[in-house]
């Protein structure tokens, strides 16, 4: 099971506004009856992409054609927060996006997105604030997200961001993605199973 | 120096340390539902993996099972999902509690109900909600698919250790106060992101006289307050709610299995990374106002009003928040019309919350506005009810007593509300959208409140619909 190590993301960005971006709203329920995970990334924001009483499209940024080859989301704080369901980050990368820099992350919704390999970023307000105004003047602007130097830089713009340790180990590599090693493991896992006694 | 409950239940799990740095937790019972499972099936499939100890697995579905009628899965999609469930069981020696097992609930009311949930053990389900569980003294964690994933091939998975937050509250409840006012409290007190990075110790006296029942709906909303879980000491109340439960130990192995669920409870001189307390005098009836589970008030108070904050942040919350709500600035909560009152979920609905709104909601009625249904968290709650004769109680007064599921807590089934209705809930969450209609309302609060709103037709205090004394 090799896997790719990430450490370095690069393409344009969009900058999704608003702080406490729940899952709900990355997917709506309804949209999670589905048996396996392809197809999830054309209801990503659905509920705020189109307006509800008229089913005609909002301006939201993912609706501005501008942004349509986006691959770098630029959000606020606490993004993901909300249920665990992992429906979220899936359909943010069927959507097509690889990274996302914001100011923090729910837990969970940050572990399940580096396990696919989306890396998520932290930077603070003060230099988050001139990216996404960069981003939004210039949808073409090509931004880098350096996993290893911990740097985001688009233009003139370079910016130190965040990302746990373990996290960034993981990417940087390869085992986002820890199945392998936790199978590599039987033999311990056997001996912590025959430790407890619920277990027998 | 004595270790807390956490500690100890995560040093008797890790199998060791991965290269990453994280540990690689032992995870003693998983639980799972239709909803984020079969992708994790889909998975293992694809690896050419299969379920390392399937007796340690159980399932049930609850999500999109309609409430009306639980045979009949309301589109194509949601009956794709429960076969799908039924046939990964089948394929993997997996227990499911099935419709037609009698047994069938929420996840989060199955696991206690059968004594699956045990003090000292370590749980996950791909549910958010999985905290519920910390009630009786176990380390209980919601997870996303590719780790349900992980737990179905190794029964392990890679974790992060979390800090530990002792929440104490002493002293009595006041009348008309409950369990979800005090989760609900809790939330608005250290906020939904208070938790980032902690368990939840939930501790005082307060606790030690909750039934298990309380202590599941505090440890339920744990997530709400952006603990990555909850729990509150095992003692008898816990070892007594467990006695003769269908998974529990048996007889002979019961006094062993007492006295090692002791043994994980907290050393009185455990040390915490952090400790808050709380006097449970000061905790009101309380109700949400907002889209986030921390925008809570209590029933006296008014609606927040964002002119009386200098914070941009805040300004910005508030207003975002009551431009969704369509609530004015300022005014009481009290005396808000609703237009749905809804009875269940895993934080309450179960069998002491639908006996308590029913002592109650006897001889009342609906408002003929409202639309309220009561659904009771799992099979065996709902014969429970109906032989107390709870439903009848509910049905004279003008709710609909539906079949056990999940309902309108998310509505994934045909428990929706519709357009920008407004509902009294007794469930979790209250962000956008989460009842089902992209501009649907809620307003979070306990089963006695949805009675009493669900009585008047509008946002009430309780303690004064129903006339419950003061002390
Ligand atoms: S009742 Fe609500 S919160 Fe609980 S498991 Fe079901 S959908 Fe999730």
């Amino acid at each position: 099971m090799a896997i790719e190590p990430i450490t370095k993301v690069t393409g344009t960005a969009i900058h999704v506004p608003g702080s406490d971006i729940d899952t709900d709203r990355i997917i709506p329920a309804r949209f999670m009856k589905c048996v396996t995970f392809d197809g999830l990334g054309e209801y990503a924001f659905y509920d705020v992409r189109f307006n509800p009483e008229t089913g005609e499209k909002t301006n939201h940024p993912l609706n501005d054609p501008r942004f349509d080859n986006a691959t770098i989301m630029l959000a606020g704080i606490n993004f993901g927060c909300g249920s665990s369901r992992e429906h979220a980050p899936q359909s943010l990368s069927k959507y097509g996006f690889k990274a996302i820099v914001a100011e923090s992350y729910a837990e969970i919704f940050f572990g399940n997105s580096t396990t696919l390999g989306m890396p998520c970023v932290i930077a603070k307000k003060e230099d988050l604030d001139p990216l996404k105004k960069a981003v939004e003047e210039d949808a073409t602007l090509e931004v880098t997200i350096d996993l290893e130097a911990l740097k985001v830089s688009a233009g003139d713009i370079s910016i130190s961001v965040t990302l746990p340790d373990s996290a960034r180990h993981a990417l940087l590599s390869g085992k986002y993605d820890p199945i392998a090693e936790l199978i590599a493991n039987n033999d311990q896992i056997e001996a912590t199973a025959s430790g407890l006694a619920y277990v027998q | 120096m004595g270790k807390t409950l956490y500690q100890k239940v995560w040093d008797a799990h890790s199998v060791g340390t991965l290269s990453d740095g994280r540990t690689q937790l032992f995870i003693g019972t998983h639980l799972i539902h239709e909803v984020t499972s079969p992708q994790a099936f889909g998975m293992l499939r694809d690896l050419d993996l299969s379920v390392k100890y399937p007796q340690r697995t159980f399932a049930t579905i609850d999500h999109i099972v309609p409430t009306e009628n639980q045979d009949q899965p309301a589109d194509p999609l949601a009956a794709e999902m429960i076969d799908a469930i039924r046939k990964n069981c089948d394929d993997f020696g997996v227990t499911y509690f099935d419709l037609k097992s009698g047994k069938q609930g929420i996840v989060h009311v199955v696991g206690p109900e059968q004594g699956i949930t045990q003090p000292g053990s370590t749980i996950a389900c791909g549910d958010s909600h999985t905290a519920t569980h910390g009630a009786f003294g176990a380390i209980a964690f919601g997870i996303g698919t590719t780790q349900v994933r992980d737990v179905l091939a190794t029964q392990t998975m890679a974790m992060e250790k979390l800090k530990v937050r002792r929440i104490e509250v002493t002293g009595s409840l006041r009348p008309g106060v409950y369990a979800k006012d005090v989760t609900l409290h809790i939330i608005r007190l250290l906020g939904a992101k208070g938790g980032i990075g902690y368990a939840y110790e939930y501790a005082g006296d307060t606790f030690d006289h909750f039934s298990m029942e309380e202590r599941m709906t505090v440890c339920n909303m744990a997530i709400e307050g952006g603990a990555r879980c909850g729990y509150v000491n095992p003692d008898e109340t816990t070892f007594e709610f467990l006695k003769n439960r269908p998974y529990s130990p048996p007889a002979d192995e019961w006094d062993a299995a007492v006295a090692r669920w002791k043994s994980f409870a907290s050393d009185p001189d455990a040390e915490y990374d952090d400790v808050v307390k709380i006097d449970a005098a000061d905790i009101e009836p309380t109700v949400t106002w907002g889209i986030s589970p921390d925008h809570g008030i209590s029933i006296s108070e008014n609606i927040p009003d964002s002119a009386d904050t200098k914070n941009p942040e805040e300004k910005a919350t508030i207003d975002e928040a009551l431009a969704y709500m369509k609530l004015p600035a300022g005014t009481p909560i009290k005396g808000i019309p609703i237009d749905v009152a809804f009875m269940g979920s895993c934080t309450n609905g179960r069998l002491s919350d639908f006996r308590e709104a029913a002592k109650f909601l006897k001889g009342k009625k609906v408002a003929s506005n409202v639309k309220a249904i009561a659904v009771p968290g799992s099979q065996i709650t709902a014969i429970q009810c109906e032989k107390e004769g709870i439903d009848q109680i509910f049905e004279a007064a003008g709710f609909e007593w539906r079949a056990a599921g999940c309902s309108m807590c998310l509505a994934m089934n045909p428990d929706k509300l519709i357009g920008d209705q407004i509902c009294a809930s007794s469930s979790n969450r209250n962000f956008k959208g989460r009842q089902g209609s992209p501009i649907g309302r809620t307003i979070l609060m306990s089963p006695v409140m949805v009675a009493a709103a669900a009585v008047e037709g509008k946002i009430a205090d309780a303690r004064e619909t129903f006339d419950v004394p003061a002390a």
